[in-house]
């Protein structure tokens, strides 16, 4: 079920401005994989691409491939509604929907992929809530709108959204980022739990938390602004943290700038 | 009592924006009262409080005038207002009741909205959703011309090129589904179109670009997180349409289309223009003639001279100010709850 996923000399743009430029990394299934780096850098950028969000705002293109257990999400003929069924996502702020219940949201993925079956519908909304350690908290009221919820409850519930499709690979942009520090932490215990059967990508710009919940990081910077984003490295988490092998990543660690 | 905070300190050249705040100022004026005022403060307030109360005094005075001109007519009206449909001030007798005149009213602008909501809202979502920007830049600018265009020219293109135009659908219509009442014979002739039919689709099109615009402004308002949340999840452009800027626009619409509905109910020319004389009372058809409120008034205002004659018709003016008043309580009770998180 978990995938792995290889984005090959990626370059982004919005309209004529390059964001990113020759990105080629590798992330392992069933692995965090976190995203670091100074703002502008472009890591939410790359981050989208690999699930076609990217294209979703005007004028924006992408060169290079993304490969997803070997096939091109970016192949003619694919389509892009296809690769975000596959690949799912979870944004910097909770984005329930608000009209929707609790459970409806969580469901949502499957209502629009035709699953009709109540009891099915049921099953994957216990087990989706229950995965994203929701579960206890709201099954006495899994009708109320999904907006009822606090900020650190509605991301979990964005995530439940996100895993009851059962994706091959999850994108997290940001999602502690609006969040208070307990809500914090029940998102990156979960992230642990999550990762025994998900592919994971996090973009953060917290450091402590990519040292904390992933396995391998990537350094993105640029050389100024209006220049390029571009991935400086990508090693073991536990590498990037003691002993980097560039000066750039040494430096912004380290907090002598960004 | 954040907004408390935001009012006190903001520095005094930026009044401006106080204005919109004035519901809320009266109590804390009232909470802080020993404090010294600044000038600029006070005259602003008074200014605005006086601008938001000529809106008030002019509504009620426009409804004592109608009352009290009305309720001598009223009071000698030999038959009953509500139920007749005679409309008779001539003579020394009145006899006038407003029975077909409701009728034609509701009629013709319910049928506008029927017509002109699933086209308004197909246009708003083109516009928002699917057209490409430089195109919907255009077309938003023909929509919002659409609104200028003046009624009588609504009225010449009803009676002369759309009436005539529409007049075999009509009979169609008559021929097939006359057994339902509202396809009924009606009570003036299908030659030309001159009846509730043809009115309603003129006033449709004249709805277009009312509830178009509204509804253009509340769909592009729609959270892009929530967008990006349902693409995200898979969904395809309808799907995300629905789930996400339908639901969040739904209470702008409905209420773009009450606004709507009130204008329909008070147009006057184009359909003073369209409509044909009855000679005999409505029954309840799309093809009946007879006029509207406001086009019954608009068409005796040359006589208005003697005042119980003329109080018939500030009666009826009366009915027709209380329907739109009922109409905007609604729109506006629909349109309230629209809180979003974004």
């Amino acid at each position: 079920m978990a995938k792995r996923l290889d984005a090959k000399d990626l370059n982004i743009y919005y309209g004529k401005f390059q964001a990113v430029a020759e990105v080629t990394l590798a992330v392992p299934p069933r692995n965090v994989t976190a995203f670091i780096g100074p703002s502008g850098c472009g890591k939410s950028t790359v981050l989208r691409t690999l699930n076609r969000m990217h294209e979703v705002t005007p004028g924006a293109r992408v060169e290079g491939e993304v490969l997803l257990d070997g096939e091109d999400i970016y192949a003619g003929g694919v389509d892009p509604v296809d690769v975000r069924r596959t690949i799912g996502m979870v944004f910097q702020r909770p984005n329930p929907f608000p009209t929707m219940s609790i459970k409806d949201n969580v469901i949502a993925g499957l209502r629009l992929a035709g699953v009709r079956d109540k009891s099915r519908l049921d099953e994957v909304a216990e087990r989706a809530l229950r995965g994203a350690n929701l579960w206890n908290e709201v099954s006495d009221r899994l009708n109320k709108p999904g907006g009822s919820l606090s900020g650190g409850q509605q991301q979990r519930l964005c995530i439940a959204r996100a895993i009851a499709v059962q994706p091959a690979v999850l994108l997290m942009d940001e999602p502690c980022s609006a969040l208070d520090p307990i809500s914090t932490l029940a998102i990156e215990d979960l992230i642990a739990e999550l990762k025994k059967e998900y592919t994971i990508v996090i973009v953060t710009h917290n450091m402590q938390q990519a040292a904390r919940v992933s396995d391998q990081t990537a350094f993105f910077n640029l050389a100024g602004v209006g220049q390029p984003g571009k991935l400086i490295e990508i090693d073991d988490t536990e590498k990037i943290f003691s002993n980097p092998g560039q000066q750039a990543t040494e430096d912004y660690i380290s907090g002598r700038f960004g | 009592m954040s907004m408390k905070d935001e009012v006190v300190s903001r520095p005094a050249g930026q009044e401006r924006e106080t204005g919109s705040m004035m519901g809320g100022m009266g109590e804390q004026e009232q909470e802080r009262g020993e404090r010294p005022k600044r000038v600029g403060d006070r005259v602003f307030r008074y200014l605005t409080t006086t601008s938001g109360l000529v809106i008030v005094v002019a509504i009620v005075l426009i409804g004592f005038f109608l009352l009290i001109k009305a309720v001598p007519s009223l009071l000698a009206d030999s038959t009953n207002f509500l139920t007749d449909w005679r409309f008779d001030t001539t003579g020394g007798k009145l006899a006038f009741g407003i029975r077909d005149m409701l009728v034609v009213t509701v009629l013709s602008s319910l049928l506008a909205l029927v017509l002109a909501m699933p086209i308004s809202l197909g246009i708003a979502l083109f516009l928002t959703q699917y057209a490409p920007r430089s195109l919907a830049r255009g077309f938003g600018y023909l929509v919002d011309l659409l609104a200028a265009v003046p009624s009588v020219v609504f009225g010449l293109w009803g009676v002369l090129v759309l009436g005539p135009a529409i007049e075999p659908v009509q009979r169609a219509l008559n021929a097939g589904l006359g057994w339902f009442p509202l396809f009924s014979d009606g009570n003036v002739s299908l030659a030309g179109g001159g009846n509730i039919f043809t009115a309603g689709v003129v006033l449709a099109v004249m709805l277009l670009p009312i509830i178009t615009s509204v509804t253009r402004e509340v769909f592009r308002q729609t959270p892009v997180n929530q967008i990006e949340g349902a693409l995200a999840l898979g969904a395809t452009k309808w799907e995300m349409v629905r789930t996400t800027v339908l639901p969040f626009g739904k209470s702008g619409f409905i209420a773009a289309s009450m606004l709507g509905l009130g204008r329909a109910l008070g147009e006057t020319i184009a359909v003073l223009m369209i409509l044909h004389t009855a000679t005999s009372p409505s029954g309840f058809s799309f093809f009946d003639g007879g006029s509207t409120f406001a086009s019954k008034i608009a068409s005796a205002a040359s006589e208005f001279s003697e005042p119980l004659p003329t109080g018939a018709f500030i009666a009826a003016g009366l009915v027709l100010f209380l329907l739109t008043f009922v109409v905007n309580a609604i729109a506006r009770s629909i349109a309230k709850p629209k809180k979003e998180k974004a």
